[in-house]
């Protein structure tokens, strides 16, 4: 089971860089979302994939009897997913903003913070 | 419901019992001020007048918790608070060391200044939008950062920080602000990730988050001589921190959006984001990983010598004051960096007194670029000139900002130099020397030009000397004191750290041998074995 979703996560993590390597900003933004999610999937699984039980102890008990799932790893992945989802939310905004005032979603043809035909620093003193 | 028939349970083997003393709060203070302060400042958003009076106090309030908080930890030494009272390592810590305490108490003065000279340069519109609570929320970010002791936890400090940077970044809504911050964010965010990632597989590894735990387990593994998959983990946190701290190649997204926000906002980046990344180097290299930095020294030290290199000359190749200053944070990176390359107590503590005091000098170069601006209506290079005639003053302190930026003496810039120097020499790695006296050498040269055409000269470009100045008549804000004093303080701590170097010296030395030597760190969270 891990094999299969280190495989998967391998997959997830090779769409998204070769999203991100793009000079679209739109492709680089899909590729953020599915790194976020390749991100989770890690921990996820780094969690080890134990028995489907839900960690809860059974009544008149104080400790766990069975080999259950481990809760942490859910956490975690669960405040990422917050995380990663707000950052997506306020990057897709911010990326249509900048289309709308700067023409264009080529990162390359953003020049407007440094300009290319920056004049030179003065020469000598 | 506990009932009366309910069995004893006995709460000491999962949590600890004893209250926590009042003094331990401390730990957290900061985090909870600035949450606090934000909420307020955020609920009086409409109210532009009281917004700065609110979110100066609870600055003020902040510098004094960090301040407090620091005494505490000379006092008692490594201090710790779990979330929940949970035994560790099951809750989140909070470990103030004091490492994190005095870049604490150092991030809130700062950010103490850039608020209240925000007061003049932020105008309403700017207040509205949220400047304050996101000034705020940024140093709950930051203090949660430095006093957090769990690597999890540290992740998130970071992502509060970041979007709040975001917020600040963006407010204003300019062209170039748009195009600055797409930029910084796409990278911010993949460096964030990255951590993530890094964190997973180490979580994976160790079964805890908890930074002592894992400091411990580590050095057990270490022993045994398996260091194995974590190289490739520690390989993901020293990119990851590297893109944070803007260190040679992942540095581009500094220049290019450093120079678009209002100036004040650039001055709390200036001081405080990028020394994040650094202290999180610190924490991870030093404290948790020792063996993984050994294995990556050299690599570190290429880093660094190339980050101080393209730094100094990217400086030299700029024509606008704020984009020279940019490039030289990026050189003080490089800097620290070396100091983490080399790894000795003596360049542990150089890179973190290089942390402190280019905290300061960086913010308060970026608040002068602010007023040279009001005096001369631009930051280019070629339209400025004529300040020194327009105020003399000013220009010395100018002056002192660039010779402390540079690390010539008697400012406090020399002192971690001649520190992290020394120990690169000792430690036989005579080019990381070179490449910082080298890299102040380009920094000189980068910080004199400055100051030439912009003060010494007579006038703007076309300007001959000797020409009565064409005086602009000086802007209003000019004569408002919230503009000059946060300047004044950070330049009077520069002389003071330049000239009574041993309080910090010491300071700094507790620093890293507190985390080049964990011991003390790990009984302050598991207690007394």
């Amino acid at each position: 089971m891990e094999t299969g979703l280190s495989v998967l996560i391998g997959l997830f993590f090779a769409v998204s860089v070769y999203l991100m390597l793009s000079r679209h900003l739109v492709r680089i933004l899909l590729g953020i979302a599915i790194l976020g999610n390749a991100v989770n999937l890690l921990i996820f699984t780094a969690g080890r994939l134990t028995r489907e039980v839900p960690p809860l102890i059974p009544e008149h008990l104080y400790t766990l009897v069975t080999e259950t799932a481990n809760p942490l790893p859910q956490a975690l992945v669960l405040t990422a997913i917050v995380i990663s989802f707000s950052f997506f939310a306020f990057l897709l905004v911010l990326a249509f903003r900048a289309y709308q005032e700067l023409g264009t979603d080529d990162a390359n043809e953003m020049r407007v913070a440094e300009p290319e035909d920056d004049p030179l620093p003065p020469q000598g003193y | 419901m506990a009932g009366s028939n309910a069995p004893h349970v006995d709460l000491s083997q999962a949590m600890t019992t004893a209250p926590v003393s009042a003094a331990d709060w401390l730990i957290v203070a900061p985090s909870i001020i600035t949450i606090l302060g934000g909420t307020i400042a955020l609920m009086a958003r409409k109210n532009t007048d009281a917004q700065p009076k609110v979110a100066m106090l609870f600055l003020t309030l902040l510098v004094g918790a960090n301040g407090a908080l620091l005494l505490h930890v000379l006092q008692k030494g490594v201090v710790t608070m779990v979330m929940g009272n949970w035994l560790p390592p099951f809750g989140i810590a909070f470990t103030a060391d004091a490492l994190g305490a005095s870049l604490s108490l150092i991030a809130s003065i700062v950010a103490w200044c850039a608020g209240l000279y925000g007061a003049v340069t932020i105008d309403g519109t700017g207040r509205r939008y949220g400047f304050y609570p996101f000034l705020l929320l940024l140093m709950t970010g930051v203090s949660g950062a430095f006093l957090t002791g769990d690597i999890f936890n540290l992740y998130v400090w970071f992502e509060v920080l970041l979007i709040s940077s975001y917020g600040l970044l963006v407010l204003g809504n300019d062209r170039i602000q748009l195009d600055g911050t797409v930029k910084y964010g796409i990278l911010n965010l993949i460096g964030t990730n990255l951590f993530l990632i890094a964190t997973g597989l180490l979580y994976g590894h160790f079964g805890t988050l908890n930074m002592a735990d894992i400091a411990m387990k580590m050095r057990e593994l270490e022993a045994g001589g398996s260091v194995g998959p974590l190289a490739a983990v520690a390989a993901l946190y020293f990119l990851a921190f590297a893109m944070k701290a803007a260190a040679f190649p992942v540095n581009f997204w500094l220049p290019a959006s450093y120079h678009t926000p209002n100036v004040a906002v650039s001055a709390v980046f200036a001081g405080l984001l990028t020394k994040v990344g650094v202290y999180a180097l610190i924490r991870v290299f030093v404290l948790i990983m020792p063996g993984a930095r050994d294995y990556f020294a050299d690599l570190i030290a290429v880093v660094a010598i190339l980050t101080m290199i393209t730094g100094g000359l990217g400086a030299l190749a700029q024509a606008e004051v704020r984009r020279v200053f940019g490039y030289l944070v990026i050189v003080g990176i490089g800097a620290m960096l070396a100091g983490i390359a080399v790894g000795s107590l003596q360049g542990v503590a150089g890179a973190i007194f290089y942390a402190i005091h280019s905290i300061i000098v960086m913010t308060a170069l970026y608040l002068a670029a602010g007023i040279m601006q009001l005096m001369g209506g631009s930051t280019a290079l070629r339209k400025l000139g004529g300040l020194y005639g327009a105020n003399p003053y000013f220009a010395g302190v100018f002056l002192v900002l660039g010779f402390a930026v540079a690390g010539l003496p008697p400012f406090s810039g020399f002192w971690p130099k001649l520190m992290l120097v020394e120990a690169s020499i000792d430690a036989g790695r005579t080019w990381v020397a070179f490449a910082i006296l080298a890299s102040g050498f380009l920094t000189t040269l980068a910080i004199g030009r400055v100051w030439i055409y912009s003060f010494w000269r007579g006038g703007p470009e076309g300007v001959a000397d000797g020409c009565a100045p064409i005086r602009l008549a000086p802007a209003a804000e000019l004569s408002s004191p919230a503009l000059w004093v946060p300047l004044l303080l950070l330049t009077g701590l520069v002389i003071y750290l330049g000239l009574q170097p041993e309080a910090l010296l010491q300071l700094v030395q507790r620093g890293a041998e507190g985390v080049i030597d964990p011991s003390a760190y790990i009984r302050s969270v598991f207690g007394e074995p």
